[in-house]
């Protein structure tokens, strides 16, 4: 097979991951030798047109695997053509597509072969190929195989800039029915050896003890979550995302709609992805780590544990506590700002900053670009007060709801048979 | 009027030309400003331009001559964003930047904090836009890589054989020559240079060299591996999931010119639909006849059934302690029963310790670090309670150490776990496996450490500071000696009662060791 076929196999195999972020690492550059360097904030390389951005190249280093996970394009039962690169083609490969600029650096996982560890090792071989013998500075994210032995994670640790390990699905018993041989504990605990070396290599890089912990994803680690594939409502995948940043220290969840695949299980309907829901639990996810609401009150915007598809959750929420509205924008301290619909933390920050050498007045607002429609009858500024009865009208949220042009594309469709 | 007096009001309302030297030099912008700032001029009487650009037009009087420059203060700030704005390609950018300046010196020092004030938000715009071009070109460069051949002449030149990587770019603003910085910190070791229609920058390895502007026909026309970058392109997208306006948002049209992978854009998107419904209609497809299997069977990845055998002898005989202790363990690993908040924890946390060890300590549960970790006494808790424990002379590694309850109960907010105590229910669950834990290890004296550790002992609630110091016996017949728990000393506020109590906690410790001594 030639290497062409062989990364189109190996790439298409590796779509299914969301993440390919190069951001978050410490800086590095090639002025005294090797090649590349990474700079802190994550550059995207292109885009393709389902809207994701190729940062990294992001392939498996095999997609034959022995776990017949029902979701997975590469579970065993599956027919797709199998492929395997050597880790020579894929250390070159790397390497020919960075000089040219096509990719910050390697996101590389595998299917499983012969053992967890045989698997793993030859995972950390490509990595250590690229940064020992080539000097390559770039951005490299492994994926971790939650069974691999603790020598085995640790020197991926110290090559790779980000490791995660899946979480797949949010609930322990979607797990038991969908990936029989996948372990949820185990896979927890996993996440909890690696907080654990993270956390000591930070500790040492700070305190510059002698006897220093190694390098170890500098980083951090990530995961991912599959929505859609079993029942679990926004709720249970929240509330597990909840506990993976306060348990394990993740920079990231990425949910990821189940999306159909070309061999599909029969475990699983074929349905185009709940791509608006994928947007919904971003959004939620977001004001649970950065605007301090808790899971509670996102989940009250909602019905029955899942987020409302037809509006954001913030304004979700503040559409069921109008009493806390209006917000005088002069004068409101910055986190009942931040519940403002239409206000972004870097808004709220700006705002804070221009008002205390003049008030605000409405006008302002349009300067900076604001939705003013969404949200005027939330705010009073110096010559503006809702009108009143606006916050009660029953037709508010239809006044305040964006009429986007994606919300309306990405809404779940009913499939017709013919 | 006289001709003195009429040649001396004229000047007042005439405009003055300045040329700057390059379209993004911020230092000659400085020092004109500076200049200009000195004797006063107001900014709707300056015309700024780029010398050699559009001559005549700016036909103004000759700015006033240099005096001593003037020190003025103005915002960091400022001085940060005039460096990046003044890259834009507006031709407004230096008049501006110079009305900020007028505003700043005259009156207006806070001006850049104004983020509403029209002048303030466009500065800002500006640099926002350089940045972001900036950050474009980062991206989309896309290098060719040429083999130049091996020639008579040796050297390190553009010319001097070996591979030579050749971009040719668009950037929108004045942004060149700024940005060389990250491709040299990038491809220090690579030769490359970078042709855009302004200017061009090249690497030679060692140092760099700007040059003139180019065209697109000087940029190699192809490279082998643009084959292999397209094929990647074609096969990460997936179709499924169409959503060209995010494309569009990130990856403007105006780029994709010279972007070798955009080509397959319309070819993707016009299949995509037509992809997605052949794999919907297709529906599920019957197990491939050849199953990819393991070459070397592992383990059963299922746990094994640990109840069948096990399950009457669990809570009897004590013939080999340290393995029955890991039937108890294994139990409670495979419970189903256990309280739902479980599922929350990462893993058990079981006793740790030598099986006959004289003394063995209960506390209340794991916390965040002894979950993480999977071992008791690891925290900050554990740590305080090893140092007492050496401290009252008792061998750390000599001691039996559990919790009452074995999981970690907790509530999440943001990036940390806030503890929460057990309540009775689950300390009565753990109940029954705490004791047979404590038969098997058959300790002298069983020391608790605080409530929790008390009541699961004695099964019911009891104040400690009544209880503590003396042993007392449990109705099941067990001799506890009750203590305060290290948590405690840690939330105290003051340093004096964390002497204290530390020290009283120390004393317990040592006449517990003092009673199996």
């Amino acid at each position: 097979m030639d290497l062409r076929r062989k990364l189109e196999i190996l790439a298409d195999a590796a779509k299914y991951d969301a993440s390919c972020a190069s951001s978050g690492t410490e800086k590095r550059d090639s002025r005294r030798g090797g090649l590349g360097s990474t700079e802190g904030m994550g550059i995207c390389h292109a885009y393709t047109p389902d809207g994701r951005c190729i940062s990294l190249l992001k392939v498996l280093l095999t997609n034959a695997c022995v776990f017949d996970c029902a979701y997975c394009i590469n579970r065993a039962s599956s027919n797709v053509p199998r492929a395997r690169f050597t880790v020579r083609e894929l250390v070159e490969l790397v390497l020919h597509f960075y000089r040219r600029n096509y990719i910050e650096g390697l996101f590389l996982s595998s299917g499983i072969i012969r053992s967890p560890d045989y698997t793993m090792e030859q995972i950390v071989e490509v990595a250590r190929l690229l940064r020992e013998e080539h000097g390559f500075r770039g951005y490299i994210h492994l994926k971790t195989i939650p069974d691999a032995s603790p020598e085995l994670l640790a020197r991926a640790g110290l090559h790779a800039d980000r490791l995660s390990i899946n979480i797949e699905l949010p609930r322990e018993e979607g797990l038991k029915s969908l990936a029989p041989e996948k372990d949820g504990p185990g896979i927890r605990r996993a996440m909890a050896g690696l907080r654990l070396r993270i956390d000591e290599a930070r500790e040492a890089k700070r305190t510059e003890r002698r006897a220093a912990a190694p390098r170890f994803a500098p980083a951090g680690q990530s995961t991912q979550m599959i929505v859609g594939a079993d029942g679990a409502d926004d709720g249970v995948v929240l509330g597990t995302s909840v506990n993976l940043y306060a348990g394990y220290g993740l920079r990231r969840v990425y949910y990821s709609a189940y999306s159909p695949i070309p061999d599909a299980s029969s475990l699983l309907p074929p349905a185009p992805p709940p791509l608006l829901r994928e947007h919904r639990l971003y959004q939620a996810d977001w004001l649970l780590r950065f605007y301090d609401f808790t899971l509670e009150e996102i989940l009250a915007g909602g019905e029955g544990g899942m987020l409302d598809l037809g509006v954001d959750p913030k304004l979700a929420w503040a559409l069921r506590h109008r009493d806390r509205f209006p917000v005088d924008v002069n004068r409101a301290p910055r986190e009942m700002l931040l519940r403002v619909p239409g206000l972004g933390a870097k808004t709220v920050d700006r705002l804070l900053s221009a008002r205390r050498h003049r008030s605000i007045r409405a006008e302002d607002l349009a300067r900076l670009r604001l939705p003013l429609a969404k949200l005027l009858p939330f705010l009073v500024t110096a010559d503006h007060h809702p009108r009143g009865g606006v916050l009660d009208r029953a037709d508010l949220r239809t006044l305040v709801a964006p009429r986007s042009e994606f919300a309306a594309r990405a809404a779940p469709r009913q499939l017709v048979l013919l | 009027m006289s001709a003195a007096a009429s040649a001396a009001a004229a000047p007042v309302r005439e405009s003055i030309g300045i040329a700057l030297p390059g379209p993004a030099d911020v230092d000659a912008w400085r020092q004109q400003a500076r200049r200009l700032l000195a004797a006063e001029v107001p900014p709707e009487r300056v015309d700024w331009h780029v010398a050699g650009e559009m001559p005549g037009l700016f036909a103004g009087a000759p700015p006033p001559p240099a005096e001593a420059p003037v020190s003025v203060s103005v915002p960091r700030r400022f001085l940060d964003l005039a460096e990046v704005a003044i890259r834009h390609r507006d031709p407004a950018r230096f008049a501006l930047l110079y009305r900020l300046l007028w505003r700043i010196t005259h009156g207006e020092h806070g001006l850049m904090q104004v983020a509403t004030d029209p002048d303030v938000l466009r500065v800002q715009a500006m640099a926002k836009a350089v940045r972001r071009d900036a950050h474009k070109m980062h991206a989309f460069v896309r290098f060719r890589c040429v083999e130049m051949p091996p020639r008579s002449a040796e050297g390190t030149g553009p010319d001097a054989p070996g591979p030579r990587y050749v971009a040719w770019f668009e950037p929108e603003h004045h942004i060149l020559e700024a940005e060389t910085g990250f491709f040299i910190r990038r491809f220090a070791g690579l030769r490359w240079s970078i042709l855009t229609p302004e200017a061009s920058a090249h690497w030679d390895g060692h140092t760099l060299r700007m040059g003139s502007g180019g065209t697109r026909r000087e940029a190699p026309p192809e490279d082998a591996h643009e084959e292999l970058w397209r094929a990647y392109y074609r096969s990460i997208f997936n179709p499924a999931r169409l959503k060209p306006a995010a494309m569009r948002a990130e990856m403007p049209v105006k780029y994709w010119k010279n972007l070798p992978e955009a080509r397959d854009i319309p070819r993707l998107m016009a299949e995509a639909p037509r992809r997605v419904a052949e794999m919907v209609q297709r529906g599920a497809t019957p197990p491939a006849p050849r199953r990819q299997r393991l070459h070397v069977p592992a383990q059963p990845i299922a746990p094994p059934d640990v109840a069948e055998g096990m399950a009457p002898d669990l809570f009897s005989g004590t013939e080999d302690p340290a393995a029955a202790l890991a039937a108890l363990r294994a139990e409670l690993e495979r419970r189903n029963d256990l309280p739902p908040w479980t599922s929350a924890a990462t893993q058990l946390v079981f006793g740790e310790g030598p099986v006959g060890a004289p003394l063995l300590f209960v506390g209340e549960q794991p916390g965040d670090e002894e979950d993480i970790a999977g071992r008791p006494f690891v925290g900050p808790a554990g740590r305080l309670f090893s140092r007492a424990a050496e401290e009252a002379g008792i061998t750390r590694a000599d001691a039996y150490v559990t919790n009452a309850v074995k999981y970690f109960k907790f509530k999440p907010t943001g990036r940390r776990r806030l503890h929460q105590s057990p309540d009775a229910g689950d300390i009565a669950y753990y109940r029954p496996f705490l004791k047979r834990e404590i038969e098997l290890v058959g300790p002298r004296l069983i020391v608790s450490l605080g409530a929790t550790a008390l009541r699961a002992l004695t099964g019911k609630p009891l104040a400690i500071t009544k209880v503590r110091g003396e042993p007392i016996e449990t109705p099941d017949g067990l001799r506890v000696f009750p203590t305060v728990h290290p948590s405690y000393l840690l939330r105290l506020p003051d340093p004096e009662s964390k002497e204290r109590e530390y020290a009283r906690f120390v004393a317990d410790l040592t006449a517990a060791r003092r009673e199996v001594a």
